[in-house]
């Protein structure tokens, strides 16, 4: 079984908490330079999503394996107002924070699974994968 | 938590040797512009070696501080970037345009030096 560690998005330091023990993990399990840096800023980005739209939540790191393949399951969660569009959300350049964050898809690129649920008034929740290669 | 601004001769030098989270970078762009104000360097290098993350909103804090040191008359070279967070940055979607870049220090320098014509 797997431990599970989070980190609680509150305020700007939780950005960099998040990514130093996103990295910290993958760099644990294996996993290469470039695709740490990958998961670091992957993190970087949606913890600031959750701190720029939600105000807080938290990101969680699990170590997952399956019978042929070893990773690292990111968990980021928030009970802010929700994506109205996800598949605008989902488009290349569309942002709602006048440019900052380079916003879901660039999140989606740097990792190998990505997978958002939104509920307007509810929150999102954002799991993505990166496994070790 | 403030990023050291070295003078040397008419130039200032920057190594960001640490995580940097926000405020950090908003606050480096303000310090970095004040001692341009107040030194006249015509030349910054800011030396990017030891960053192993550079996020959008530290690529844009970059991109900023190029732009808004070039509007006042200084000319900013972004040096050592990691092949890791080159690669990061592009797929992320961040392109950096005319944002002047060298390999390191020394190249960073020697592209000053010609580009203000010493």
């Amino acid at each position: 079984m797997t431990t599970q560690s989070c980190v609680m998005i509150q305020k700007e330091w939780d950005i960099v908490a998040a990514r130093q023990l996103g990295r910290e993990i993958a760099k644990k399990i294996g996993v290469g330079t470039v695709d740490q840096a990958r998961i670091a800023t992957a993190v970087s980005e949606i913890a600031r999503n959750i701190y720029l739209y939600a105000g807080k939540g938290k990101v969680c790191f699990d170590v997952i394996e399956t019978i042929d393949q070893k990773g690292i399951l990111i968990t980021a969660e928030d009970s802010g107002p929700g994506i109205d569009d996800l598949s605008m959300a989902m488009e290349d350049g569309f942002s709602t924070s006048g440019g900052l964050g380079a916003g879901l898809p660039g999140v989606k690129r740097l990792m190998d699974e990505f997978d958002i649920k939104s509920e307007v008034g509810q929150g999102t929740q954002i799991k993505v994968i990166k496994w070790v290669r | 938590m403030r990023i050291p601004i070295l003078k040397l001769y008419n130039y200032l030098l920057i190594s960001i040797q640490t995580e940097i989270d926000d405020q950090t970078a908003i606050q480096f762009q303000e310090d970095l512009l004040n001692e341009i104000h107040k030194t006249g360097s015509q030349g910054v290098v800011i030396d990017l070696t030891s960053v192993e993350v550079i996020d959008s909103f530290i690529a844009k804090v970059l991109g900023d501080v190029v732009t808004m040191s070039d509007l006042m008359g200084a000319k900013v070279v972004l040096t050592g970037i990691q092949p890791a967070v080159a690669m990061t940055l592009i797929e992320l979607g961040i392109h950096m345009r005319n944002v002047p870049t060298a390999l390191d220090l020394e190249q960073g320098l020697l592209k000053l030096h010609q580009e203000l014509g010493e």
